[in-house]
């Protein structure tokens, strides 16, 4: 397979085997009564690294998070972090500090007692205390604010509040519990790029928690997939884009197609996939699978070209179809076509000229097609 | 039509409670005030001026040219009654302190109990005011006398060989109070406790505090609106109690109430007892306004 990880900037501990975890969550259970919100799960966080833990509400990240920070004790398995087993060590003893979704400031104080709270309680002295408040209300632009009262900032001023305050203890690790979910979207986007830069000047390990993959893809290092309580996959984000390992995670992470059939030949790393709905695919893929099984090709709609003309490997990759819906994004457009069988198939262009002679139209028919390097297969 | 209507009933709505505290408070603390301007005289009522509004205008303005300060002067001049004040006082703020510290953990139990049994707790809370107050306190009198319960299981379990003398104390009337009021305690404080962001003593452990630290320095300051409400609630009543130091507490027990009560009764001496009460009036006013200025300081902070 051709390496996809070189999209963002060189940093790979996770695929050096002499580099050691900085965090090890080993066959962690976490139980509440019949529920299980963390099933047997292991996983390992390297120093630096911007890490997500992505799933739908429920999927335990949450929960997986608040043992990190030590608000829960997991039922079984043991978490390490730099070395030392955090069985037993309680919250206020643990060198990680936690960002949380309601931001969880006090409103009985200012901004400026707000990020002094920590120090205070560790016994700085207060010269030093005034001088990391006022570093850490310029790293977050708040200098104007330190004399309010948390009631008198908007959200996204509180939400910088809550960063500074769980930085300003420099934390080994900063536990974000969705830092950007009470934030409108423009707001969002660009506190992602703060956070980012953030993380690379102060050099920590940031891991943060989230259901929206955009943010994960963008920020993060590396992402863990969840669902109910396991992690399905844990990898870069174009690893998790471009190669997911499963359905699930194919699914999960923006959009795909999904034809489903069974394997016909798969030799010399190339794997020959009869649909369902009689496409017969033909897919760069190195898995080891026998003929007869079920297997699943999953196409991202940027793979899908969309042409008037029957492509050149007509019938193999493509399939003719009519223009069900189109979706106009400006910076792209989306077509919904419907193959013969009754599949839709989801396709997106960029719109890279301004205007286009002779649009593709509703009703129209049209071909899909893809390359055999376009879509990935998935063992059923 | 119907926008004149609702500004009517918007007004309405407003005039409501203005003219409750008018016709139940105000007109009654002049007619007291009044009244603690005035002579007493053996007659009914016992007390000179009567106004007769047959006099008319210049009839009621010949009267006030009777009005003296008399009583208040009477008041500064006989040491029971400052006696009386300071002792209602300590009383009150004795007690207010023991209901609070009985309270306190009270109310913080029930806002850390499992949301589904609160509303049991709260229950139980409320419970005692179903049965009359009176009785409640006379029962007070059976458990604390020398022969009653309590002295009756201390001897029987052996802590003591002679029954203590809580009954007619100072004791017996800090027992009668807490218990009575301890519920105007507990209320606003768990009101306070309960909609707090539990959050905020998880962010304040992750931050570096200890649970006990953490107490002191986030749930407790958050809890001080509550505090104060319910300190008030306790403190204000406690100053006039009549009833619980009359039954519980013994005769050389001093309060503000029960001189009151024999002023007006026993010496029938309405003008002296209406200034009695009017100054008492004043000492709660302070609090009063004190309670407004947290609550509407505390309001002013989005809480």
């Amino acid at each position: 397979m051709k390496s996809l990880g070189s999209i963002r900037r060189s940093f790979a501990p996770w695929a050096d085997p002499a580099s050691k975890p900085f965090i090890s969550f080993k066959n962690v259970t976490k139980k509440f009564g019949d529920f299980t919100a963390v099933d047997e799960l292991s996983l390992n966080i390297y120093t630096r690294e911007f890490f997500a833990l992505l799933g739908a509400s429920g999927c335990g990240k949450s929960t997986l998070l608040r043992m990190l920070a030590g608000f829960e004790q997991p039922t079984s398995g043991e978490i390490i972090l730099d070395g030392q087993n955090l069985a037993g060590i309680p919250p206020y003893r643990r060198p990680v500090n936690m960002m949380f979704q309601s931001y969880a400031l006090f409103p009985h104080m200012t901004v400026e007692s707000n990020i002094a709270f920590g120090l205070k309680q560790d016994g700085m002295p207060k010269a030093d205390i005034a001088e990391r408040v006022a570093q850490m209300l310029k790293l977050v632009k708040l200098e104007k604010f330190a004399k309010r009262k948390p009631h008198q900032l908007s959200g996204g001023q509180r939400q910088r509040v809550a960063l500074a305050r769980s930085l300003a203890k420099r934390p080994k690790v900063l536990l974000l519990d969705e830092p950007l979910g009470a934030l409108d979207k423009k707001l969002r986007e660009e506190t992602q790029f703060e956070l980012m830069d953030l993380q690379q000047q102060l050099g920590l390990t940031f891991v943060i928690v989230t259901h929206d993959q955009e943010e994960a893809m963008t920020m993060a290092d590396r992402i863990a997939v969840m669902s109910y309580g396991k992690v399905i996959q844990v990898a870069t984000p174009a690893e998790i884009y471009e190669a997911p390992n499963s359905r699930f995670v194919a699914d999960f992470i923006g959009d795909v197609n999904i034809f489903d059939g069974t394997v016909a030949t798969a030799e010399d790393g190339r794997v020959r996939v009869e649909t369902a709905g009689g496409v017969p695919i033909r897919m760069a893929s190195s898995q080891k699978l026998s003929t007869g099984a079920r297997a699943a090709v999953a196409i991202r709609p940027e793979k899908i070209r969309v042409t008037r003309q029957a492509p050149q490997h007509a019938p193999l990759n493509a399939a003719e179809g009519e223009i069900w819906d189109i979706g106009y994004l400006g910076d792209m457009t989306v077509f919904h076509i419907r193959l013969k069988d009754g599949k839709v198939v989801k396709a997106s262009s960029l719109n890279a000229v301004r205007a286009v002679e002779d649009p593709l139209g509703y009703d129209q028919q049209v071909w899909v097609s893809f390359g055999e390097d376009a879509g990935v297969v998935l063992k059923d | 039509m119907a926008r004149i209507a609702s500004a009517i009933a918007s007004r309405l709505v407003i005039i409501v409670p203005y003219a409750w505290l008018l016709f139940f408070f105000l007109i009654p603390f002049f007619i007291v005030f009044r009244i603690s301007l005035s002579q007493t005289v053996i007659a009914m009522p016992p007390y000179t001026p009567v106004f007769d509004l047959a006099g008319g205008l210049s009839g009621i303005l010949e009267g006030m040219r009777e009005f003296s300060v008399d009583n208040y002067v009477w008041l500064t001049e006989d040491v029971l009654y400052f006696n009386a004040y300071v002792s209602s006082l300590i009383i009150a703020a004795v007690s207010t302190f023991l209901t609070f510290l009985i309270g306190y953990p009270i109310a913080y139990g029930m806002a850390q109990a499992p949301r589904s049994i609160r509303p049991t707790l709260l229950m139980l809370v409320i419970l005692p005011f179903w049965t009359s107050f009176l009785i409640r306190v006379y029962a007070w009198i059976a458990i604390l006398k020398p022969e009653g319960l309590l002295n009756q299981f201390l001897i029987t379990i052996g802590v003591i060989d002679q029954p203590l003398i809580i009954l007619n104390t100072n004791w017996a009337i800090y027992i009668g109070i807490v218990y009575s009021y301890l519920p105007f305690m507990v209320l606003p404080i768990y009101s306070a406790l309960e909609k707090m962001d539990h959050t905020l003593t998880e962010a304040a452990q992750d931050l570096g505090c200890t649970p006990i630290t953490a107490f002191w320095r986030v749930t407790f300051p958050l809890s001080l609106a509550g505090v104060v409400a319910g300190c008030l609630l306790v403190f204000i009543p406690a100053v006039g109690e009549f009833v619980i130091p009359d039954l519980l507490g013994g005769s050389e027990t001093l309060m503000i109430g029960k001189t009151l009560w024999n002023e007006f009764n026993s010496n029938r001496d309405w003008p002296v007892s209406s200034a009695v009460a009017t100054i008492l009036l004043l000492i709660l006013v302070l609090p009063i306004v004190y309670f407004q200025n947290v609550q509407a300081k505390a309001d002013s902070e989005g809480r």
